[in-house]
């Protein structure tokens, strides 16, 4: 019987040498505010919809990279991006920008480690040179397009959580100094009947362990393997239901194990169960983990954002919500 | 059969979980926010009798409305309906003033997409049940009564 390569284990081990987020007011406030590399004045960004600031974010996270990193976007060989919007216009309009190829791609809210993956691949497999990642979200179009009005006067279930305002960009490159990308799982989707709208960390869970399982097995390695596990958007209830799923199946996930958008905001903040959104676990890697991987505070750290894959019209004909989830790991 | 087996014992596990909302706080907000409303409102209507005397309750009810729905939409329109909302939940969601910030919110969302296409169709997206079921309601109120009255 074929085996199904669901993990890869790359051979040249590409390197991260560039990674650049930027984060509107509100995220510039949170718990990793200190290592965003740009943050907002507005939620406007100068623009007139919110849509044109979420479109502006991600053309300046794209330049801000390409910046950092020394280059050109001459030097540019695919850009490889996504965002929440229907259509993911706010990275095709961001790409439009620009003169380099542009693939699409969307995963929800772990489209980053999705973009990242399909990025080493293609470095790894000698085909480009230089890819960039760009991913993210905007709390306003994401409320509008997914939920409410923003001045209207409802209440928030508990299991709610905040979709971040952010860009977070990532320049994979076969050349440069930077943290490796050493392996790279895709993920599957997983869907075990929550339908529940507010409630996406208790319906991404079981996405994370399908995949966290996966790449334990194909990699032959454990949780202590790890200086950190960091998963995207499961919020505090999702982890606590990982930390659950794992333990059922004997893993147990210890404090090297945390989630993006549960430390992202500080209580006072009143997310509820914290931030979501393809920007967050975006701008929390480009910023703080990028940042302690230079430092050689982390050597070791397993990326694997997962992502809710509904839509407004599915969950509104009563659908279940399926969810994927993509790990990457990356080594100093 | 096994999937469907494990979805539902793990749905049962996600609602054993899932943080509550506090009931009786909650409720005290909705009913103290609530009572200020109407509060207000009764005030307007004492103070429009008041000042014009000559005027007869029905219209001194129609203008009291007609002004805590103004009300309602200007504070949505300044950004403070929602804090209300926030804190009071089904206490600001109820009375009339709900209802106009229910139409004023997506108004002003979706000025974006233009005023037929954004502002005109969008307007009746939280609204247009209520108004819907008022509408089939008070027809189905007034077939009973006309039936009543031919006895």
């Amino acid at each position: 019987m074929k085996k199904r390569v669901q993990t890869i284990i790359l051979k040249r081990q590409p390197k991260i040498i560039g990674s650049y987020s930027i984060v509107g007011p509100k995220e510039g406030q949170g718990n990793f505010g200190a290592y965003f590399d740009y943050v907002m004045k507005n939620d406007c960004f100068g623009e007139d919809t919110f849509e044109k600031a979420e479109r502006k974010m991600m053309e300046s996270a794209l330049t801000g990279v390409i910046q950092k990193a020394k280059l050109s976007p001459k030097d540019i060989d695919i850009m490889i991006g996504g965002d929440l919007l229907n259509q993911i216009i706010s990275s095709s309009y961001a790409a439009r920008a620009f003169e380099f190829p542009f693939i699409g791609v969307y995963g929800a809210c772990s489209t980053m480690a999705e973009s990242m993956a399909v990025a080493s691949v293609l470095v790894d497999g000698g085909y480009c040179e230089n890819v960039v990642c760009c991913t993210g979200s905007h709390f306003s179009t994401a409320e509008r397009q997914y939920r409410f009005p923003l001045e209207l006067g409802n209440q928030r279930p508990p299991t709610s959580q905040w979709t971040v305002t952010g860009a977070g960009s990532s320049i994979i490159s076969l050349n440069g100094e930077g943290p490796r990308v050493t392996s790279v799982t895709f993920g599957k989707v997983v869907d075990w009947g929550v339908n529940d709208v507010n409630d996406m960390g208790a319906a991404m869970a079981p996405a994370a362990r399908d995949t966290m399982l996966n790449h334990f097995k194909n990699t032959k390695t454990k949780p202590e393997d790890y200086d950190l596990i960091i998963t995207g958007d499961l919020g505090k209830l999702g982890s606590e239901i990982l930390i659950d799923l794992m333990d059922e199946e004997g893993i147990t996930l210890g404090v090297n194990y945390g989630d993006c958008g549960q430390m992202y905001y500080r209580r006072e903040q009143k997310t509820l169960c914290g931030g979501s959104g393809a920007g967050c676990c975006a701008t929390v890697f480009n910023s703080y983990i990028m940042k302690k991987l230079k430092e050689g505070q982390y050597k070791k750290v397993l990326f694997m954002p997962t992502g809710a894959l509904l839509s407004t019209t599915s969950s509104q004909q009563g659908e279940t919500v399926p969810a994927v989830c993509h790990a990457v790991v990356i080594e100093a | 059969m096994e999937d469907a087996k494990r979805n539902e014992q793990y749905n049962r596990y996600v609602s054993a979980k899932i943080p509550k909302t506090k009931w009786w706080p909650s409720l005290f907000n909705s009913f103290l926010v609530g009572g200020v409303i109407c509060l207000i409102g009764q005030g307007i209507d004492d103070l429009i009798m008041l000042a014009f005397p000559e005027i007869s309750q029905q219209s001194s009810w129609a203008y009291t409305l007609i002004i805590l729905i103004f009300i309602a939409s200007l504070l949505t329109g300044i950004g403070v309906y929602d804090q209300i909302g926030k804190f009071a939940g089904g206490g600001s969601i109820v009375p009339i003033t709900g209802f106009s910030n229910s139409i004023t919110s997506p108004s002003i969302e979706f000025k974006s997409e233009g005023i037929v296409y954004g502002i005109c169709v969008k307007m009746f997206t939280i609204a247009g049940p209520v108004i819907v079921f008022g509408i089939v309601s008070s027809v189905a109120v007034g077939f009973i009564y006309w039936i009543i009255s031919l006895f």
